[in-house]
């Protein structure tokens, strides 16, 4: 019987620590990187890294949670017109004002979740599009910022971004390509913290519920698990670190409008493609996923709706014939876990088991 | 006098979104699929009917009929070799196939069409328009709504009084005992969805006349009958076309205060009933 | 040979349900199939209608391997089931959820809408009620008549007295010997042995997934029974 102090339930791995160390030196590379390479490299990788971020944030609520929202694209462009209004408005500073991105994304979030709660599955779905259609509308109504045609950041707001004095001589480049760097060491940091964050959440109790309750709502219930107020916070927090990813992006490109802000298909039907194509459910997915659609996008990029046709075909493909996506297919032939968040019983061998 | 006339004009419009709607509903109460790409297969539609029209030189009307057996073809070998794979109980395979095939039916038509606005022309039904006394209505969206409650009613007649709609109605309820009964749920539920697609083309018929049309208008119908359907409770046609008639008039009274509003307003008001009756005005006692 | 079973197992993922049943009903014979709660009388029921698949030559019809066919198919070859608990169509009244049943397969044989009702007289005056408004009693005629409506060769009834008063049981059974008459072979899946032996003309007992029983009804004697029942001698 004292053999049984010996056992510990432990989602680490050998493969799971290696891949830890990796990211490690990955995440090391990425921040002296704008040393070394060109401006468009710098403004490829500020793309994969968001694109990433609002996909391992979908997949949060999608593949973990079982929130299916195609409406994200409500957060993103809430968060970028919050930090637009504190730079034209209220004449923050553009970092600073990426902050108010993440408050305004949670200001919508509780009345959204609010109503989509109610709705259940595809209802939640579409309920999700019709409030980012709601704000869509209503945000072309507020003349100050542009109305429909948008506006862009002013030039004395640019010109002053926290950091971009010390960018530029560092590297010694124009203030643009100093920005651009800046964007993307941010766009670094909240990868990092997102990433890190929904793999910290997974292998704590958080994780162990939202799977209790993705596989049974009625089960997990009575085992003590509150599914609405899990569901709240898996929402709230996705929304926020939505809107701040929002926020940045606009910060990057400096100019907005509510087409773009709340493009359906750039901030969410391509989300959903690199995580179904990567593999829904899993951290490793997105990852492999936004490698693949950069890939395709540079591959595809001069036969215009080629792309998003052929793009909506492989996702089909992929749900038919390979539904745990990409990823899903690596580690059932090898049994790969890079974010290993199952728990597994370690110890010494049993002896005449089975 | 203008109250009435907007009123009057929103009924009309909710006839048109009812038949977006229809389609939707019918599919939506048999299998709870959700279909993402149903506004862009009734663009889709809506390009075949014009096809008929400027390359075979046809009324709109005939065109039409010649494209619903097409769409049915189609909804059906949609249906069977797609659809069928991803249904079950997790509801996820499905929205996100019918989410990729949304977006690669509208970015085909882009290739095929271009992004360019068209329109299915109607010769002397555009602009006609009867008196009525109280409000002067025009003929198209006079017979837009008659064409819903047509199809309502034909739809209806379907569902409750043939053999067809008995096992419609057996595979809703469940799919292992109508298995029993020697329906096949998967044919059941292709010609379902085939069916799905001839009202389809009803909607694309009144779509393409009624407005220009573009590859990416699909989406926002979709939107619009979806918040038919769920105001209208899932599975009932004619509280669908209550609902069609709410976003109708809600629009057409937004429009009046400020023509931007005409969308918001629909929206808002869908918001507003789901506040209301999360399950929609007329739910099914069974679900 | 109506039907035959060799050496049928059956699976829910890991879970061996069935180990090896072999079973035979031959034209218009009447057999029982008894056992205990999780012998697996419902799991070979389910295995025979299609709804579970099996491997070629575990289930054969006319000596036809059907295991691998659709519940759809196996309906139409003129194997009907009386589902266990019923299962109506909510949708559909009670008429409905008789048509139904013969819609698929119109076979040449006794049963039609109106037999259906002079069987059981009580579904005649509920005709236009929803199936689930009935009495468990009716709504078991309901599901009987449901599965005759097709003119079956095999008729396969589960569990049909499970949940219902000993006098609703009674009427029920009254109805098998006249759809032998019909020309039906039966099946009964029963908990309740002296109900399945009254009716049959051969038994088999069931215990965790293994045939441990198949007699004559009329030779079978109650310690065998029991023994084969409980898996001890009594």
């Amino acid at each position: 019987m004292t053999q049984l102090a010996s056992y510990r339930l432990t989602t680490r791995t050998r493969t799971g620590t290696a891949a830890g160390l990796a990211a490690l030196v990955l995440i090391a590379v990425g921040i002296v990187l704008p040393a070394f390479v060109s401006r468009s490299v710098i403004q490829d990788l500020f793309y994969i890294l968001t694109m990433l971020t609002l996909a391992q944030l979908w997949n949060l609520l999608a593949g973990y949670g079982g929130l299916v929202s195609v409406g994200q694209q409500a957060f993103v462009g809430i968060g970028a017109y919050a930090m637009f209004a504190g730079v034209i408005l209220a004449g923050w500073n553009p970092v600073f004002a990426i902050l108010l991105g993440g408050v305004a994304a949670l200001i919508l979030a509780i009345p959204t979740a609010f109503f989509v709660f109610r709705l259940q599955g595809a209802y939640f779905a579409i309920g999700t599009w019709v409030i980012a259609e709601v704000t869509r509308l209503l945000v072309a109504q507020w003349k100050t910022l542009g109305g429909g045609t948008g506006t862009s950041l002013p030039r004395e707001a640019t010109g002053s971004i926290l950091g971009v004095d010390a960018i530029r001589a560092l590297f010694s480049v124009r203030e643009a390509a100093a920005r651009d760097i800046l964007a993307y060491w941010l766009a670094l940091v909240l990868v990092v913290a997102v990433t890190g964050g929904i793999y910290w959440l997974l292998r704590n109790r958080l994780g162990l519920a939202l799977a209790a309750v993705r596989d049974n709502t009625e089960a997990a219930k009575s085992v003590g698990v509150d599914a609405g107020r899990l569901k709240w916070a898996v929402f709230l927090l996705a929304s926020v670190a939505t809107g701040l990813t929002g926020a940045l992006i606009f910060l990057q490109t400096a100019r907005i409008s509510p087409d773009a802000a709340f493009a359906l298909t750039d901030w969410t039907a391509y989300v959903v493609f690199i995580v179904v194509i990567g593999g829904i459910g899993t951290i490793e997915g997105p990852i492999l996923g936004v490698i693949v659609f950069f890939i395709l996008r540079s591959a595809l990029a001069d036969y215009g709706s080629w792309y998003l046709l052929s793009l909506g075909i492989i996702a089909i493909v992929v749900m038919l014939f390979a539904p745990r996506g990409l990823w899903g297919l690596i580690s059932s032939r090898s049994g790969l876990h890079l974010f290993p968040v199952r728990r597994r019983l370690a110890g010494p061998k049993i002896e005449g088991g089975h | 006098m203008i109250l009435v006339d907007t009123l009057v004009q929103g009924i009309l419009l909710g006839g048109l979104y009812a038949l977006f709607a229809a389609g939707l509903s019918l599919v939506f109460g048999i299998m709870r699929l959700v279909n993402l790409a149903h506004g862009d297969l009734i663009v889709f539609a809506a390009y075949l009917v014009l096809l008929g029209v400027s390359l075979l030189g046809l009324s709109p009307f005939v065109a039409a009929l010649l494209a619903a057996p097409i769409m049915f073809v189609l909804g059906w070998l949609l249906q069977s070799a797609v659809l069928n794979r991803v249904l079950g109980k997790d509801i996820l395979p499905p929205l996100l196939v019918t989410f990729g095939l949304s977006i690669a039916i509208q970015n085909g038509l882009l290739e095929a069409f271009s992004a360019d606005s068209r329109r299915i022309p109607a010769g002397a039904l555009e602009g006609a328009s009867i008196n009525l006394g109280i409000v002067t209505v025009g003929v198209m969206p006079l017979l837009t709504f008659a064409s819903a409650i047509a199809v309502i009613v034909a739809l209806n007649a379907i569902f409750y009084q043939t053999a067809l709609g008995r096992a419609f109605r057996a595979t809703s309820d469940d799919t292992v005992t109508a298995g029993l009964m020697g329906i096949e749920p998967k044919r059941i539920f292709a010609i379902a969805t085939g069916l799905a697609m001839v009202v389809v083309t009803v909607a694309a018929l009144y779509l393409g006349m009624r407005a220009n049309f573009d590859p990416s208008v699909g989406p926002a119908r979709l939107l619009y009958a979806f918040e038919a359907v769920i105001i209208g409770g899932l599975g009932s046609l004619w509280g669908t076309l209550a609902g069609g008639i709410i976003i109708g008039v809600a629009q057409t009274f937004g429009a009046a205060i400020n023509p931007e509003w005409q969308i918001l307003a629909g929206h808002i008001a869908f918001l507003l009933v789901l506040l209301v009756k999360p399950r929609g005005l007329f739910p099914r006692a069974v679900d | 040979m109506l039907l035959e079973t060799r050496a049928l197992t059956a699976n829910y993922g890991q879970f061996r349900a069935l180990f090896g049943v072999d079973v035979t009903v031959d034209a218009g014979e009447c057999v029982a199939i008894i056992g205990a709660n999780g012998a697996g009388k419902s799991t070979l029921m389910r295995s025979i209608t299609g709804v579970l698949r099996n491997e070629p030559g575990m289930v054969l019809h006319r000596g036809e391997s059907i295991g691998a066919l659709s519940s759809a198919e196996v309906m139409k070859r003129g194997i009907a089931m009386v589902p266990e608990g019923r299962r109506l169509f909510p949708s559909l009244t009670v008429e409905e959820n008789l048509l139904i049943g013969g819609q698929m397969r119109k076979a040449p044989g006794p049963w039609n809408l109106a037999a259906i009702y002079d069987l059981f007289p009580i579904l005649r005056e509920r005709r236009r009620n929803p199936g689930t408004a009935l009495s468990g009693g009716q709504q078991q005629m309901v599901a009987i008549g449901r599965a005759l409506m097709s003119n079956p060769e095999l008729l396969l009834c589960d569990e049909i007295s499970l949940g219902l008063a000993p006098v609703v049981i009674r009427d029920i059974y009254a109805a098998l010997p006249k759809i032998r008459e019909g020309g039906a072979a039966i099946v009964v899946v029963e908990q309740d042995i002296g109900k399945a032996l009254a009716v049959a003309d051969r038994v088999y007992c069931m215990m965790e997934g293994h045939v441990t029983l198949a007699a004559k009804a009329g030779d079978v004697t109650r310690e065998a029974i029991h023994a084969a029942y409980f898996g001890e001698a009594a």
